[in-house]
């Protein structure tokens, strides 16, 4: 059977950070896909299991360093923001704090941004680990995303903020913005 | 290296009990607990950094930073254990004196402020399933990753499912704010991620989550049933979880990392 596989399909809000996230990675690695748009998508945080996977099918771009321990760095900066930051002012979970719901993020993500900028100035080159675009990259650029829809103060960050502007320099972060979607409202839109 | 010196601190600190031969395959060293946030320059203190401090030079060890409890440093154990990877457990109680995690001790060492942390190869990892990862490609056998991608990705996603979309809405500092609904709210986090997980898990599963060989999910769903057993969960819905979770836990690996059976597990606790 030599029949050319189908055109991956992605459920994608334009607004969700984890969205965003793979969003990126597939424009990183080239590969065309059909868009789905999804108005509620349930934010179980399984993104990074379809970017690892895009990583191992289609390793060029690579998002990992070669090397185990920058891979390590590179992973635990995902897996904190993913597990750490994103979650805790997740949908569900603001519903929940009523009107301390803005306070609540902004606090989920002020101490989670503390720890991140201390690790960068250990890690970060031109990105988050080294000079070279990874995993933790894509994580990155939609939690500031995130940070600035709650009016976090992004002061105390200047690592974070560096990064971040040079990452929304990269064509593959401009086609994949929010911004720029199928489903973004016209009101939002670039 | 001074190997009468370590010898010898190595075996005044070896506990007996939980750490005797019969019930631990790995030497584990016991380092008295992380000093408290209030206690900076209290001799207890200073006693805990040299302590450390020559533990991390002569040996040559990993340091896992553990909470008895904590489903995070549990998955961590398990890991250890299954690859048979010796590491000396440094215990950090996450209640006590404020939360021990948030002294300035170990604030340095790990910015998150959370376990677990792995003094690894030079380095220090935080985030489960990031060193997880790490001792998986530095340390390949056993695997914990199947060798095809596709059954990679599902062992990933149910992975990621627990790490990020059940475990952190009901760890401490969330379900802190959540005061007298607590409980509810713990249980129904868990309800809703164990209803999709249980569906999943009928696609993937065969003796274990994915498959018949142990994978970096069953590290994770172990600790999220113990969990749920905690906050009085109905398991009763979720046979497959339940199933998987009762093979999981005859293993030897999951037996000698289980929270009761830790050098800081408080005795009333005790296996």
């Amino acid at each position: 059977m030599s029949a050319a596989a189908a055109k991956p399909i992605l459920y994608s809000y334009f607004r969700s950070s984890c969205s965003w996230r793979v969003r990126i990675a597939l424009a990183l690695k080239g590969i065309s896909y059909d868009l789905v748009p999804v108005n509620l998508i349930k934010d179980g945080g399984q993104q990074l299991a379809i970017i690892n996977y895009l990583e191992e099918t289609h390793p060029n771009p690579r998002l990992l360093p070669q090397d185990p321990k920058k891979r390590a760095q590179v992973r635990m900066i995902a897996d904190h923001i993913v597990s750490g930051i994103q979650p805790l002012q997740n949908l569900s979970v603001l519903k929940q704090m009523g009107e301390k719901k803005m306070e609540w993020a902004q606090n989920c993500i002020t101490s989670g941004f503390q720890a991140l900028e201390q690790i960068l100035q250990h890690t970060a080159g031109r990105y988050c680990v080294g000079d070279e675009v990874s995993m933790a990259d894509l994580c990155l650029a939609p939690q500031v995303a995130n940070a600035e829809r709650f009016k976090v103060d992004m002061g105390p960050y200047p690592t974070i903020t560096r990064i971040n502007k040079a990452l929304l320099e990269l064509e593959a972060f401009k086609i994949s913005h929010p911004s720029r979607q199928p489903d973004t409202p016209a009101e939002l839109r670039a | 290296m001074r190997d009468s010196d370590g010898a010898q601190i190595r075996n005044s600190y070896l506990q007996k009990g939980a750490l005797s031969p019969a019930n631990i395959a790995l030497p584990c060293l016991r380092v008295p607990e992380m000093p408290s946030a209030h206690a900076f320059f209290s001799l207890n203190t200073i006693l805990w950094c040299f302590q450390h401090i020559t533990l991390s030079s002569f040996s040559s060890q990993p340091i896992l930073y553990s909470y008895f409890r904590s489903s995070c440093s549990w998955r961590v154990r398990i890991a250890l254990a299954l690859k048979g990877i010796s590491y000396d457990l440094v215990p950090v109680n996450l209640i006590k004196d404020g939360g021990q995690q948030f002294s300035a001790e170990y604030k340095a060492l790990n910015p998150m402020q959370q376990v677990p942390a792995l003094k690894i190869d030079g380095i220090t990892i935080s985030q489960s399933l990031a060193i997880i990862n790490y001792l998986e490609e530095t340390h390949p056998n056993p695997r914990l990753l199947p060798q095809d991608p596709k059954k990679r990705a599902q062992v990933r996603m149910i992975a990621d499912h627990i790490v990020s979309g059940i475990q952190p809405l009901q760890n401490l500092s969330v379900l802190k704010q959540m005061g007298e609904k607590k409980m509810e709210w713990a249980q129904n986090c868990i309800t809703s991620g164990f209803q999709a997980l249980e569906q999943i898990l009928q696609h993937t599963a065969g003796r274990y989550c994915v498959g018949d060989e142990v994978s970096m999910a069953d590290l994770c769903l172990a600790p999220q049933v113990a969990n749920a057993e905690r906050f009085k969960v109905d398991m009763g819905p979720y046979p497959t979880i339940t199933r998987i979770n009762k093979a999981l836990l005859e293993l030897e690996a999951f037996k000698i990392s289980h929270p009761s059976r830790q050098p800081d597990t408080p005795a009333e606790l005790r296996a």
